[in-house]
């Protein structure tokens, strides 16, 4: 291993990635998606998680929330480039502080007649649900802000997790309460 | 009025001010041809769909307008993704129509068909794909205007077969709104807050460098940047895209930076303390190993392009607009400065650079008796040329010997291929320009490595009576390869060796309707130029046979810093 090697480990690069979450407006149009992840890759940015749905009823527009990883490219460069993007038609910055973030997971545990019980409690700690009941399975839902999905996904790893789905988090700017 | 797709198609081309594209039929885009017969727009058919794409960037590279480029789907969509590479790259107006297969068939594998719009995605500013035929007036203004304005680009429309058999009601679109593009909005004014603080800083500068890119051709900003470099006496380089721009016969002219630029340019960035860039993008080939690249000097970046501030080197000064409009913005800023002098006193700073202009020219070894120097090719060429000839590069050691030893003295008279570096550019590029600017003379200086990649788009020159000039500077190497492998790879050659006459370039330009003529001896040079010169009626073709073992010098190797150039051998090693 080279010193500058050793460095990147002993220093800030092991420590947790900087997250930041860029919330796209763009034209609901065949492509779009493929222009904005194309662009990410060949820029070499990357891409911590990535949501998307229409925002009106009409579909005219999609807002696409993507978390970036910023340790990857300075952020400014992510968005200019972005912006560049003919199907962009506005680019919102949130600061993890300035947002409120949502993310929702769907996991299927399998359980015996002892963790059965176990495992509903515990989503009734978190506020999530059950959302589906098998003869030895069961699958739950949660939604919450990302850090308690992690509290959760972690607590569920004492069972036999079958599957689990998350979305990526979707965001919102914080309101001013003044 | 009741249009075919075709027709539509034809009439929106028309109806954009089209009057020439280069194209080569095939299956998905046949019924797009038949149109063309009756159209007033002239259409050259090429012999591989990669001219018609490089034909239609050296028109542009001239004219200022967008080249249009018609090719069928599939293979002859292929074959056009590197002419969009290269447009993409050096920021070209390039339109490119591309036949489909019928709508019903995308995505079943069907004959000739190719995803060409997710291909080309990434080398085009944006791309689409017809699927209603009421979509074509509208999509094809678009398609103009997103090519042409802003940083200019290419584009792709990708044309479905039975879209063009369907019938539409005619309408043209008669306002930007119209073209639905609500993400697209480019700059064009700089902030006018931004710009006092560059004439703060160009006032207080002491080694101030104007480092003039493409963009300043672009925004056709020659005519302002002169105003701008007469105002403040501020030395000037012009890059490689920049060629033109600023006239090299004038005084503050130092010529081009980079990896093979004039010592003067390279180093006069290098030593900077305040570097102005306009239209330039901090290129690997410009500033070398970046994080050593101008170390004392303030930034003044200007771009059309925002992403371009800050991409490579950060701007202490960054303004998104117009090259013209913001050098104009600086003037009146400047002016509006009152009594005195705008700069401060640049005498010590000339003074310095002259030393350098003195102390390290261009230079090559010229002695009587050996074989014909490239070098002196160009020369000749250039002295016996009209002042206002357009001079075409492909990519390699011609291109650099081209761009060093031409005196460009005029804007849009130097068309390469910079940022793509695609080798075969300069045959059908010049044949675009020639079809552009009829009224001037038109030399390609070309490699022998280049001329075989594209030569027969001549059959296309001949057929179609465009008189093109192709110098061949044949040292029968990839000679830039070369050049590295001589250099830094301890003289091993690998897979360089072409051969001075394996093909037969008199034999091979004959053929194909061109007049030939070869230049064996540094004698026969001046006589060959004179012959090609007379030619008017048909394309030229001269193979002068030079000396294989020239290097380009000045040479700032690859990664390294812009301090350690490498001038000529015979030239006493610069001292820092």
């Amino acid at each position: 291993m080279t010193p500058a090697q050793l460095t990147a480990l002993a220093g800030g690069k092991s420590s947790a990635p900087r997250h930041h979450i860029l919330s796209v407006l763009v034209e609901n149009k065949a492509g779009v998606l493929s222009r904005v992840a194309g662009l990410f890759s060949r820029r070499g940015f990357n891409i911590y998680s990535l949501a998307v749905a229409p925002t009106d009823e009409d579909e005219h527009f999609s807002r696409i929330t993507i978390v970036v990883d910023v340790e990857s490219a300075p952020l400014e460069q992510v968005i200019q480039q972005l912006d560049k993007l003919v199907n962009v038609v506005s680019i919102g910055e949130l600061s993890p502080g300035d947002a409120v973030e949502r993310e929702l997971v769907l996991a299927t545990v399998a359980v015996g007649p002892t963790e059965r019980s176990q495992v509903i409690q515990l989503v009734g700690v978190f506020g999530g649900e059950v959302v589906s009941v098998g003869a030895d399975r069961l699958t739950v839902m949660l939604a919450g802000r990302p850090e308690k999905i992690d509290d959760f996904e972690g607590l569920l790893e004492h069972y036999t997790v079958v599957e689990l789905q998350r979305t990526g988090r979707v965001a919102l700017p914080k309101l001013d309460r003044h | 009025m009741q249009l075919t797709g075709a027709q539509a198609l034809i009439k929106s081309l028309e109806m954009q001010g089209v009057d020439v594209m280069f194209g080569l039929p095939g299956g998905a885009i046949l019924p797009v041809y038949d149109p063309i017969i009756d159209s007033s727009i002239r259409h050259i058919l090429v012999r591989h769909e990669q001219g018609a794409g490089h034909m239609a960037e050296g028109y542009a590279m001239v004219t200022g307008k967008p080249g249009v480029a018609m090719v069928t789907s599939g293979p002859g969509a292929t074959n056009i993704v590197t002419p969009l590479a290269n447009a993409y790259m050096d920021s070209t107006p390039l339109i490119v129509i591309s036949g489909q297969v019928a709508t019903g068939s995308i995505g079943t594998d069907a004959f000739q068909e190719c995803d060409i719009t997710g291909v080309t995605m990434g080398i085009t500013k944006h791309n689409w794909l017809i699927k209603d035929v009421d979509d074509i007036p509208r999509v094809v203004a678009a398609a103009f205007h997103v090519a042409t304005t802003g940083r200019p680009g290419p584009v792709l429309i990708d044309f479905p077969k039975d879209i063009a058999n369907t019938m539409m009601e005619w309408y043209w679109p008669t306002s930007v709104e119209e073209l639905d593009l609500p993400g697209y909005h480019p700059v064009t004014d700089g902030d006018p807050v931004l710009v006092a603080e560059a004439a703060q800083l160009i006032s207080a500068a002491h080694r101030p460098v104007l480092y003039v890119g493409g963009g300043v051709l672009k925004s056709r900003a020659a005519e302002a940047l002169r105003a701008l470099a007469d105002l403040t006496g501020i030395p000037v380089v012009t890059t490689l895209m920049a060629r033109g721009a600023f006239p090299d016969s004038h005084p503050q002219a130092l010529g081009m930076p980079g990896m093979h630029g004039h010592y003067t340019a390279v180093t006069a960035l290098q030593r900077s303390d305040l570097l102005i860039s306009l239209g330039a993008r901090f290129d690997d080939r410009v500033t070398g190993k970046i994080s050593a690249f101008a170390p004392e000097a303030k930034i003044i970046h200007v771009d059309i392009d925002r992403a371009e501030l800050g991409k490579v080197r950060r701007a202490d000064v960054g303004i998104a607009g117009d090259c013209r409009l913001v050098i104009e913005e600086l003037l009146r800023a400047l002016g509006a400065k009152g009594e005195g002098p705008v700069v401060q006193d640049l005498a010590p700073w000339w003074s310095q650079l002259h030393q350098w202009q003195e102390q390290f020219p261009l230079y090559y070894d010229d002695a009587e008796g050996g074989a014909i120097k490239p070098q002196n090719v160009v020369e000749q060429l250039r002295d016996a040329a009209p002042e206002d000839t357009i001079v075409v590069a492909g990519v390699g050691q011609h291109q650099m010997w081209a761009s060093q030893y031409w005196e460009f003295n005029h804007p849009y008279s130097w068309v390469n291929s910079g940022g793509a570096g695609t080798m075969g550019f300069a045959v059908p590029a010049c044949i675009g320009a020639k079809v552009g600017r009829p009224d001037k003379t038109v030399w390609a200086i070309d490699g022998d490595g280049c001329f075989q990649m594209t030569a027969q788009e001549l059959v296309t020159a001949t057929a179609e009576q465009i008189p093109v000039k192709i110098a061949i500077l044949n040292n029968a190497y990839l000679g830039m390869v070369r050049q590295w492998q001589e250099m830094f790879y301890g003289e091993r050659y690998s897979e360089v060796y072409l051969s001075p006459d394996l093909p037969d370039y008199v034999k091979w330009a004959e053929a194909m309707g061109c007049v030939g003529i070869r230049a064996e001896t540094p004698e026969d040079v001046g006589p060959a130029i004179e012959k090609a010169n007379s030619v008017d009626d048909r394309p030229v073709v001269v193979d002068f046979r030079t000396d294989a073992f020239e290097k380009v010098f000045p040479m700032v190797a690859a990664g390294q810093s812009n301090d350690d150039i490498v001038v000529h051998p015979d030239q006493k090693a610069p001292v820092r």
